[in-house]
């Protein structure tokens, strides 16, 4: 709005435009979507200067020595601490481990810091750090460093949890959201929406029963079977916040290509449907935490999806759509009526709707 | 029977789309009033399957956009204050008011809390004595006996830290309002299924006539949404101007009387300002003296708060079809989905918004506003 | 205006003096305030907007209408449009009406 951008030096703030409706964070700049990428283009990346790598992706390949290592972090600050299906313990392993899967690597160590707010009861913590260990012993990794910190009551929710990762990439393989090319085939692992629909059951205000739990798994496993196929894999991403829409946004965005897919073939499960439905929500930008989505080279397509089928995390895989050179950076979705419709990255968070 | 997955059979829909186009033969301007409408619309990709003869104009319900600008900063006032909760529904959170929006608020520390139920709002007054728990009571005839039921109970059970800001808006003025403006396009009109499903169907005879157009009540669901197109079609080609109720299911003639009891009781008939439209004369609801104990706007002294809409929007005009979105000077300019000066950049539904993100699928080029492709526009700003 | 979605009443019962059901949603199951409709039973689908029931759903023209809707294009199917039916049924959705692409005018957004 005009008023707002009267405090502004409008000519000195770096790349004005998307931020300065914005002088303050707001939740939508962690959201995963529009908000999320701009804050990062526009403020992080400047800032940051020489020092930083374009990218500044959920994971990063460096070259050390002969071998080329994935490094990724990421922080968790779901609430609440524990939900139908997993807790703030699973996710921090697994988003981790998974965020250097989908670059293809086989995911090695840990590091785990914690942020605890006082007053916080000891029995939560441990049941978060049991979650913790128990993933990492399914994921196949090792927790090696860490750290804690405590914060004044009220200055932090209960738990927050940092992780970082190291994987190997395997030689060979070349696995980025730009490498996704017209052709390529679209397959997700299994049902989608379900971690973000238990996590909304038990939310304050929102509450509502369900028996959709957490879909919440490592996916390194699952990644080392489709690599195993010697299919040509070009993309993996987990559509974890913003859901598949925002995941597939990116993907167009940065390989450049146009993406549509066929919403008959989505795998959402009736429960999923039923939950969005009464709150308006729309399950393309609904988190997941133990899916992902590839994109493979067509003549590969049905080798990597047979390998995907028998994997415990891929059972549900199908093929909801394909890549295209129409419409680059646009993500469209064929309707069940036989329609059209984009489907946008999303601005921020997605809110339940009324209208 | 589930009421749902039926009613958007595609089988059934195509059935129905090859009634539509056998029917349609002349160059018909429809309006769908309601918002969910125009969202079941975009999201089933209808409009792209109707003959090129049916154009569909996009209406002024949805309550989130039309809700103007001068509530929005009385709730934002209200909502800043430290010793305030305040409840709304969640697409209320990103509409701007003049400077900010209630994301701001929060992210300053102000205690903005979504809500599904309004009875939760209630509930949290009641439990926490000390604090102001305001309800934002936007909404539709469909949304007041919600609102108007918590009212009621924050009366019965005695509970005087909790009020009410009330901007309710009732459908039939607002379609006056429309029909009236001298160079307007409609030709026909869906009604909003579940405001009837409040409300019944008897003012809607008296409109039809006056206007001289078709208006079916219809519903949500594809089948619902092309049932109600089919029999405003049938209409339109016949020279009739009737109301049909498409959506009985849902809607008896006599709507909800314990609801309009509820309405009659809590609430009275007050002017009301649409954003993008102006003043609409005896167009919504305020709290009844019986309750004006509950009124937000009252407690908070925020009454003196006035602000203009944009004078630079003309999202009135874009809202009767009279204006392609990128014919207003504002358009991509000032005013963007992220920064919205009016209704139909406000929600994703909205024929601007709707504009704005088609705009991309167009090739690369300077400005927006002076290379968008002139037939486009009303296809997708109001189809 | 209002997201109100169809659900089935399972168990009523009062609260603080308040008509609530537990609403099914198709294995999704919500607090329902019924004050609405006061003389709703186990078993009945009510439509709901907002965590409120604001009206009883009649299945007998629920029925009707989809009878209707069933009866309709069945004379043009004896006219032999059965093959172009059974092609859209094949590739999934698309029927007869041409679907705008994305680069004509009124394509999708």
């Amino acid at each position: 709005m005009a008023e707002q951008t009267v405090g502004l030096d409008v000519a000195g703030w770096v790349c004005p435009v998307p931020l300065r409706d914005s002088p303050t964070i707001v939740m939508g700049h962690g959201g995963g979507g529009a908000m999320s990428a701009e804050l990062i283009e526009h403020l992080f990346l400047p800032a940051f200067g020489a020092a930083a790598d374009t990218a500044l992706g959920d994971s990063a390949v460096v070259r050390v020595g002969r071998s080329r290592l994935a490094f990724s972090t990421d922080s968790f600050v779901v609430k609440p601490m524990f939900f139908p299906g997993g807790s703030i313990g699973d996710l921090a392993v697994n988003g981790t481990v998974n965020d250097l899967a989908m670059a293809g690597a086989r995911p090695l160590v840990l590091s785990t810091a914690f942020i605890l707010e006082e007053g916080t009861a000891l029995a939560d913590i441990g049941r978060v750090a049991e979650a913790m260990g128990r993933a990492a012993s399914v994921a196949g990794v090792r927790l090696v460093t860490g750290d804690t910190k405590v914060v004044d009551a009220g200055s932090g929710d209960g738990v927050f949890v940092n992780t970082a990762g190291i994987g190997v990439v395997p030689e060979g393989v070349d696995i980025a959201p730009g490498r996704a090319r017209p052709g390529d085939v679209v397959i997700v692992s299994g049902d989608i929406g379900v971690h973000g629909v238990a996590v909304m059951s038990c939310r304050e205000g929102l509450e509502f029963g369900t028996p959709v739990r957490s879909d919440s798994a490592a996916l390194n496993g699952l990644v080392a079977a489709m690599l195993a196929t010697g299919g040509d894999v070009h993309v993996l991403r987990d559509p974890t916040r913003g859901g598949v829409a925002a995941t597939l946004n990116e993907i167009a965005t940065a390989a450049g290509v146009g993406i549509e897919l066929v919403e008959r073939d989505m795998p959402i499960p009736q429960e999923v449907r039923d939950a969005c439905g009464l709150l308006g929500l729309d399950p393309l930008y609904v988190a997941n935490e133990g899916k992902l989505v590839a994109f493979v080279a067509r003549e590969d397509a049905d080798l990597v999806l047979a390998s995907m089928r028998g994997h415990e995390h891929g059972v549900g895989a199908v093929v909801i759509g394909a890549c295209v050179a129409a419409h680059p950076g646009m993500v469209v979705t064929r309707t069940g009526l036989g329609g059209t419709r984009v489907v946008d990255l999303p601005i921020g968070e997605q809110l339940p709707r009324i209208c | 029977m589930k009421y749902l997955d039926e009613f958007s059979d595609p089988d059934l829909a195509h059935r129905l789309l090859d009634q539509i186009h056998a029917a349609t033969t002349g160059h018909w301007a429809i309006m769908e009033v309601c918002g969910g409408q125009t969202h079941s619309i975009i999201r089933h990709g209808i409009d792209q399957l109707l003959p090129d003869g049916i154009e569909m104009i996009h209406g002024p319900g949805c309550p989130v956009c039309v809700t103007p600008l001068e509530v929005i900063d009385k709730a934002l006032a209200i909502a800043e204050r430290p010793d305030v909760i305040f409840c709304s529904f969640g697409d209320m959170l990103r509409v701007p008011g003049s400077s900010q929006d209630l994301f701001r608020i929060k992210s300053r520390g102000g205690d903005v809390r979504v809500v599904y139920s309004t009875l939760y709002a209630l509930a949290l007054a009641r439990e926490h004595p000390d604090p102001q728990e305001v309800l934002f009571g936007i909404g539709f005839e469909t949304t007041a006996p919600a609102n108007a039921m918590t009212v009621y109970q924050a009366k019965r059970m005695g509970v005087t830290n909790f009020s009410l800001l009330v901007s309710h808006v009732l459908v039939p003025p607002a379609i006056a309002a429309i029909m009236e403006s001298p160079s307007c396009r409609v030709q026909a009109l869906l009604a909003a299924g579940h405001v009837c499903s409040v409300m019944g169907t008897a003012g809607y005879p008296e409109l039809a006539d006056r206007y001289g157009v078709p208006i079916v009540v219809t519903g949500f669901e594809p089948l619902d949404i092309l049932e109600g197109i089919r029999r405003t079609v049938l209409q339109l080609e016949q020279g009739r101007h009737e109301v049909e109720n498409a959506y009985p299911r849902a809607v008896p003639a006599t709507g909800n009387p314990v609801a309009r009891r509820m309405l009659e009781d809590v609430f009275e008939v007050t002017d009301r300002s649409w954003r993008g439209i102006g003043m609409i004369p005896r167009s919504g609801w305020r709290l009844s003296d019986a309750y004006r104990e509950w009124d937000a706007e009252a407690r908070f002294d925020v009454g003196g708060i006035h602000t203009d809409e944009s004078a630079i929007c003309r999202s009135g005009e874009v809202l009767q079809g009279l204006l392609k979105p990128h014919e207003c000077g504002a358009f991509g300019k000032e005013c963007t989905p992220r920064n919205p000066l009016g209704a139909t950049m406000v929600s994703s539904e909205g024929a601007c918004a709707a504009y704005y993100l088609y705009r991309r699928l167009a090739p690369p080029g300077p400005a927006p506003a002076e290379t968008a492709p002139a037939e486009p526009v009303a296809a997708v700003g109001h189809g | 205006m209002c997201l109100a979605v169809p659900g089935r009443v399972d168990t009523l019962r009062e609260r603080d003096g308040t008509l609530m059901a537990e609403v099914d949603f198709g294995g999704v199951s919500k607090d329902v305030c019924c004050e609405y409709v006061p003389d709703v039973a186990p078993g009945d689908y009510v439509i709901v907007h907002v965590g409120f029931a604001i009206q009883r759903l009649d299945e007998a023209s629920a029925l009707a209408t989809l009878a209707e809707f069933q009866a309709m294009g069945i004379l043009e199917e004896e006219f032999g449009d059965q093959e172009a039916r059974a092609a859209r049924q094949a590739d999934g959705t698309a029927g007869p009406h041409p679907v705008r692409s994305f680069d004509e005018p009124g394509g999708p957004r």
